[in-house]
C-alpha cells in the first residue's frame, strides 16, 4: 500500500479535458465491443436476413425490387438499429460502470455523445458499408445506390443519437424492449420519410441536394440536442436504481 | 501539479479539530416507495475522519451513500460543499470525490488493466507503470491482462480498490467495500482507511463487516417509519 506523506488534504483542482475523457471512452466501448463479436453480428444479419428474404416473400420482379428497394433497405436498418439499442447504456448500467461515468468531472453531454459515436461506428456504419452490396441485390442503379449510402451515412446517426435517449430512459425497468420501441419509432418515421424520399428522387432523376440538406439538418440537430436529453435521462434512471 | 489549496492543509494527527467539513449534511430526509428512510438527518464529514454509516438491511445506507455521491436526486433539505450548497459546483465536488459502489464499475470483459486506465481516464493521468503498481498493491500480480469475468468476484472487487491506491479525492465514499474481500484484504484496506484518514481524507463507508476503528463517526439510520 502506498502512504502519502503529505498532512491535510488538498483539493483536486485539475481534471482530465474533455476530448482526452471522450477519447478514452469511445476507445474502451469499442475495445469491449470486439471482445464479445456475437453481440455485433446480430443487427448485422437481421439487416441482411431482411432485405433478402423481402424478394423471396413478395417478388423479386425486377421492376417491383427498383421501386421498393430503397425502402427496403432503410426499413432494415432502422429496425437493426432499433434492435441494438438496448445494449447501449444497458451493460455499463448492469456493471456500475455508468455511475462512474457520471460522476466524472467531464460535462455528461459530451460523454454520452462519445458512447452514441462508438454505438454508431458499431452498428450503424457496417449498415452503411453492406448497403452498396444489398442495393445491387435489389436491382438498384449505381446513382440511386450512391444516394442510398449517402441517406445512411446521414441517418444512421440520427437513429443512434435519438436512440440513446430512449435507451437511456428505459435504462431503469426490467423489460425495455417494447416501451423503447413505442418512444423511439414516432420519432424515427421522419428520417426514415426523408432517407427514402431522397433515394426516390435520385432514381427518378431529380435533385436531391434539397433532401440531402434537409437530413444533414437533421443531424445537426441530433448531434446538438440529444445528447443533453440522454444525460439528462441517465441522471434520472440512475436516481431511481 | 499546480494546486493552490483552498483551505491551508492542517495536520491531524493531533486528532484535533482540524478545518471546516468537507461535507454538511443538513435536515436530510428521503423517502422511498411511501417508506420514510430518513429525516432531519444532519452531519458533518469532516477531513481526517471516517464515517461508517449504521443500520439494517433495507435501512437506506446505500441510498444515503448515493445522496451524498450525487447520484440519487431524490432527497430534501442540503447538501453543503465547504460550505457552500453542492448543486453550484457539482464540478468541484465529482472532482474530489471518489464513489465506489455495490457495483464496483468493472468492464467483465476487460482486463484489470483496462479496467483500472477506463477509471482513471476522466480523473487524472496516469502512467501504465502506475496502474500495474496500484494492481500489485491489491493482490492482483499476474492478474492484470486476465479478463475480468474470468477473475473472482473478490478479485473484481480489487481492482475498483486498486483506484484507492492512486487516488488523489479528498472524500471517498465506499458502499459494502468489504464485500467478497478476504480476511489479509480486509486488514490492508482497514490499514488504508486508517493511513487515508491520518493524512487528512474524508472517508464514508457502509459494511456489514465488523470495523473496529478508532475516532469513527457513527451515523445510525433506522429501519424506516412503517416496519
Amino acid at each position: 500500500m502506498t502512504s502519502d506523506t503529505r498532512a491535510g488534504w488538498r483539493p483536486v483542482t485539475e481534471s482530465v479535458g474533455s476530448v482526452r475523457a471522450m477519447k478514452a471512452l469511445f476507445l474502451r466501448d469499442l475495445k469491449a465491443a470486439f471482445r464479445q463479436r456475437q453481440d455485433l453480428l446480430n443487427p448485422l444479419l437481421f439487416f441482411i436476413m431482411v432485405v433478402t428474404l423481402f424478394p423471396l416473400g413478395v417478388s423479386p420482379e425486377v421492376s417491383f425490387l427498383q421501386q421498393a428497394g430503397s425502402g427496403i433497405l432503410w426499413v432494415a436498418a432502422l429496425l437493426s438499429v432499433l434492435l441494438s439499442l438496448d445494449h447501449l447504456f444497458r451493460h455499463d448500467y448492469d456493471d456500475g460502470t455508468l455511475e462512474q461515468l457520471v460522476l466524472q468531472p467531464q460535462p455528461l453531454f459530451l460523454l454520452v455523445l462519445a458512447k452514441v459515436a462508438a454505438h454508431w461506428v458499431l452498428t450503424g456504419l457496417p449498415l452503411v458499408l453492406l448497403a452498396p452490396i444489398l442495393g445491387i441485390m435489389v436491382h438498384l442503379d449505381g446513382n440511386s445506390i450512391g444516394v442510398l449510402c449517402l441517406t445512411l451515412l446521414i441517418g444512421t446517426p440520427v437513429l443512434s443519437l435519438i436512440g440513446a435517449i430512449g435507451a437511456a430512459l428505459t435504462l431503469g425497468l426490467r423489460s425495455a424492449g417494447v416501451l423503447l420501441s413505442l418512444l423511439i419509432i414516432p420519432l424515427y418515421i421522419p428520417v426514415l420519410i426523408f432517407g427514402t424520399g431522397t433515394v426516390a428522387a435520385a432514381g427518378e432523376g431529380a435533385p436531391v441536394s434539397g433532401y440531402v440538406a434537409l437530413m444533414s439538418a437533421f443531424l445537426v440537430l441530433a448531434v446538438t440536442l440529444a445528447p443533453f436529453a440522454s444525460a439528462a435521462a441517465l441522471r434520472i434512471s440512475l436516481s431511481n436504481a | 501539479m499546480s494546486t493552490t489549496p483552498v483551505y491551508p492543509p492542517r495536520c491531524s494527527r493531533s486528532g484535533a479539530l482540524m478545518s471546516e467539513p468537507l461535507l454538511q449534511a443538513v435536515n436530510l430526509q428521503c423517502e422511498r416507495d411511501d417508506r420514510m428512510l430518513f429525516r432531519d438527518l444532519s452531519f458533518s464529514i469532516l477531513p481526517g475522519t471516517l464515517t461508517r454509516v449504521e443500520g439494517p438491511n433495507g435501512s437506506g445506507k446505500t441510498t444515503l451513500l448515493r445522496i451524498l455521491a450525487g447520484l440519487n436526486d431524490a432527497w430534501s433539505g442540503d447538501l453543503l460543499w465547504l460550505g457552500e450548497s453542492r448543486s453550484y459546483q457539482r464540478d468541484e465536488f465529482v472532482r474530489n470525490m471518489l464513489y465506489i459502489g455495490h457495483r464496483p464499475g468493472i468492464k467483465p470483459l476487460l482486463t484489470p488493466m483496462e479496467n483500472l486506465r477506463a477509471l482513471m481516464a476522466g480523473r487524472k493521468a496516469v502512467s501504465d507503470d502506475l496502474l500495474r503498481q496500484a494492481l500489485t498493491g491489491t493482490g492482483l500480480a499476474g492478474f492484470e491482462d486476465v479478463p475480468c469475468r474470468r477473475l473472482s468476484a473478490g478479485q473484481q472487487r480489487r481492482v475498483a480498490l486498486a483506484r484507492l491506491l492512486i487516488a488523489d479525492e479528498p472524500l471517498w465514499i465506499l458502499d459494502e467495500v468489504f464485500t467478497a474481500i478476504d480476511i489479509d484484504g480486509v486488514a490492508a484496506l482497514e490499514t488504508l482507511l486508517v493511513q487515508r484518514a491520518r493524512d487528512g481524507g474524508a472517508i464514508v463507508v457502509t459494511t456489514h463487516h465488523d470495523l473496529q476503528l478508532p475516532s469513527m463517526q457513527r451515523i445510525t439510520l433506522g429501519a424506516g417509519d412503517d416496519f
